[in-house]
């Protein structure tokens, strides 16, 4: 296998983040819906884990669609995998 | 399959760790192990020779290598250790991030790369091997594998400290399901896995801990809201950085300006920014010479703001948890220790999910500050240390591929006496304080040998040697002379009010003279090198490629100064 088509770091790490974005998102959800259900943390009723997954989410997304390495034509810039 | 392991890892959790752990926060702590494993089994199908193990194959852009740069620096002792120190001596913490940082960071890319690039050494005791011969490489290698065990066991206790306070895990499990995870990825892939798993957790890191800072600005109504909180809880400036450093007693670090500038500034923060080997590797790995110069100004850059993430917690906590305090005083009395301050904060603002983000951006940080220093022994150890023996043993020269196998085998060795470092630690008093002795031992007079050599051609190599022992032994000394006798403190930092953190800056600017002068005094009596032996090595006898066809937001130059300017209005701001 060549370093040519080595996948780059900044798509693992895109995958990686849209996990836990979702992951935080659907954990967060139970406590703004319901105010009964909201941790038991300094600040709980600004729902920050839900505006933190949407975040995480988003900037995952951005990160494997920028770096997709999946049926492309072109040889990915190793340096980029790197 | 993953169930079963949340399981075990919920049953792991103790009664009496400050959170639990809900099956959110567990799986996105399992996803992270899988993904960094799946990671260096991927990379090893790339990594077959001894550039590739050891320096990733020099194929790494600016960026990266940049990034890695500062992530190998961000391991257990920036997140844990300074957060306690800003709850413990103030916003005078961040001195360790910008002036104790960023000039050095940039001398590196600008004045130093060049003769670390150009001379193709592998590592810094190989530059000393080129420059001064195998007696200072070999004294320089020993040193740095000995500092780089006992550095990876602190990360391995600090990590395993995190997991017992916050979640309530056994010692023995956190220290040996990280060690053995780290162990696997950096035998399969090297270097290259240790950067890629670098610049993951770097990403982590901000985005698991921004939200501390952010939630903490917001309870506090703002910088000044928590000022005026400090102020009500403690007396002392622990908010100024430069305006209370007249005088040792006049600052909760019991340290004066010419010890931050000096000591820290100057001898602490160049001998480790640019003589570390665990740093500079990650610079050596850049694609070219311009990418190497570059990826220190890039990691400047990221380096100032990382006190957001570090340094403001620990002053809000100071402002919202009053009443922490030292390791051992915690032991005695059973009080919570400002060392855990971070994962306090963190249970205080983290919900579901968010919390299981920070406890895996700790994770990484710990786990990447292991692997740094596991990638770099291995490869002094094999280069610097095992082949001159190997090859006076043997009268001929092994292959690249026993290389590799060696770098492999003294990465698992490393790891293993790592472990034990970690257990040696656990009684350590303060880890912050035990680590900067051990810089002081060998990082300052490392940082006056080296820079000699490459600045000044008249130096030899009898010069060198000496003045790198000189400074060893004299450091190391001046250590033995204070704790034998503490009264001694205020000789070897000038003044009865001073305090351990800057006993380790004089010190440290101590053996740095020890070393320049013995160095300068050794080579007028020795006969120094042709000088077209120092091509390549030495500034003056080595032709620099020019820069001066780039356009100016292409030269290294032009970003050092935007970066230096920032450092300066930082000054000013928080003065």
């Amino acid at each position: 296998m060549g370093d040519e088509h080595r996948i780059s770091i900044w798509f693992f790490i895109g995958s990686l983040l849209t996990a836990y974005g979702v992951i935080i998102f659907i954990v967060s959800l139970p406590g703004l819906l319901n105010p009964a259900h909201e941790a038991d943390v300094v600040l709980a009723n600004l729902h920050a884990g839900v505006w933190w997954g949407i975040l995480l989410v988003l900037l995952g997304l951005m990160y494997v669609i920028l770096f997709w390495p999946f049926g492309k034509e072109k040889n990915e810039s190793n340096e980029d995998a790197g | 399959m993953i169930g079963e392991a949340v399981s075990f890892l919920v049953f792991l959790a103790g009664s009496t760790s400050i959170v639990s752990l809900g099956w959110g926060d567990m799986l996105i702590i399992i996803l992270y192990f899988a993904l960094v494993l799946g990671i260096g089994y991927y990379l090893k199908n790339f990594t077959k020779t001894g550039k590739d193990f050891f320096l990733a194959g020099r194929k790494m852009t600016s960026w990266i290598a940049g990034l890695a740069f500062i992530s190998a620096n961000l391991g257990s002792l920036e997140l844990m250790g300074w957060a306690a120190s800003a709850y413990q001596y103030g916003i005078l913490a961040a001195h360790w991030y910008w002036i104790g940082a960023i000039p050095a960071m940039l001398f590196l890319g600008i004045i130093m790369m060049p003769f670390y690039y150009i001379s193709k050494t592998h590592s810094v005791p190989g530059y000393l091997k080129l420059r001064f011969g195998e007696s200072s490489s070999m004294l320089a290698a020993i040193s740095f594998a000995f500092m780089t065990v006992l550095m990876s066991g602190v990360n391995m206790f600090a990590m395993a400290l995190v997991m017992k306070v916050v979640v309530g895990w056994d010692l023995n499990f956190s220290i040996w399901v990280s060690s053995i995870t780290v162990m696997v990825y950096v035998v399969l892939g090297g270097l290259l896995s240790a950067i890629f798993n670098e610049v993951l957790q770097f990403m982590l890191i901000w985005l698991g801990a921004l939200l501390v800072p952010i939630l903490g600005m917001v309870e506090l109504g703002g910088w000044s809201g928590m000022v005026a909180k400090i102020h009500q809880n403690v007396a002392g400036d622990y908010t100024h950085m430069w305006r209370s450093l007249g005088h040792f007693a006049n600052n909760p670090m019991g340290i004066n300006w010419v010890g931050i500038v000096f000591g820290l500034g100057f001898v602490i923060s160049f001998g480790y920014w640019t003589t570390d080997f665990l740093v500079v590797q990650r610079v050596l790995s850049a694609k070219d010479l311009r990418s190497s110069k570059m990826a220190p100004i890039i990691g400047a850059g990221f380096k100032m703001f990382v006190p957001l993430i570090v340094i403001l917690p620990g002053l809000i906590g100071l402002a919202v948890m009053p009443g922490l305090v030292g390791q051992s005083q915690a032991v005695a009395t059973g009080a919570q220790s400002y060392n855990e301050i971070l994962p306090l904060m963190m249970a205080r603002y983290l919900g579901p999910g968010l919390l299981g983000l920070g406890i895996t951006a700790l994770i990484a940080g710990f786990m990447s500050g292991m692997a740094g220093n596991v990638s770099a022994f291995a490869t002094v150890w094999t280069y610097d240390i095992y082949r001159p023996i190997h090859f006076s043993l043997t009268k001929k020269k092994a292959t690249d591929a026993h290389y590799v196998r060696m770098g492999r085998w003294s990465t698992f060795i490393g790891v293993i006496i790592s472990i034990g470092t970690a257990y040696l630690v656990e009684n350590a008093a303060s880890i912050m304080d035990y680590v900067q002795a051990l810089f002081s031992f060998f990082i300052a007079p490392l940082f006056g040998t080296i820079i000699l050599g490459m600045l000044w051609k008249r130096c030899t190599a009898a010069g060198g040697f000496w003045g790198l022992l000189a400074g060893m032994t004299s450091s190391i000394g001046m250590w033995i002379w204070v704790e034998l006798s503490p009264s001694a403190l205020s000789i070897v930092a000038l003044s009865p009010d001073a305090k351990a953190m800057s006993e380790d800056m004089f010190r440290a600017l101590w053996s740095w003279l020890i070393c320049v002068a013995v160095t300068v005094v050794v080579s007028y009596m020795t006969q120094p090198k042709p000088e077209a032996e120092l091509v390549g090595l030495v500034r003056g006898c080595t032709d620099l490629p020019s820069e001066g066809h780039l356009p100016l937001t292409s030269r290294p130059i032009f970003w050092a100064g935007i970066v230096f300017a920032v450092f300066i209005i930082l000054q000013i701001i928080f003065w």
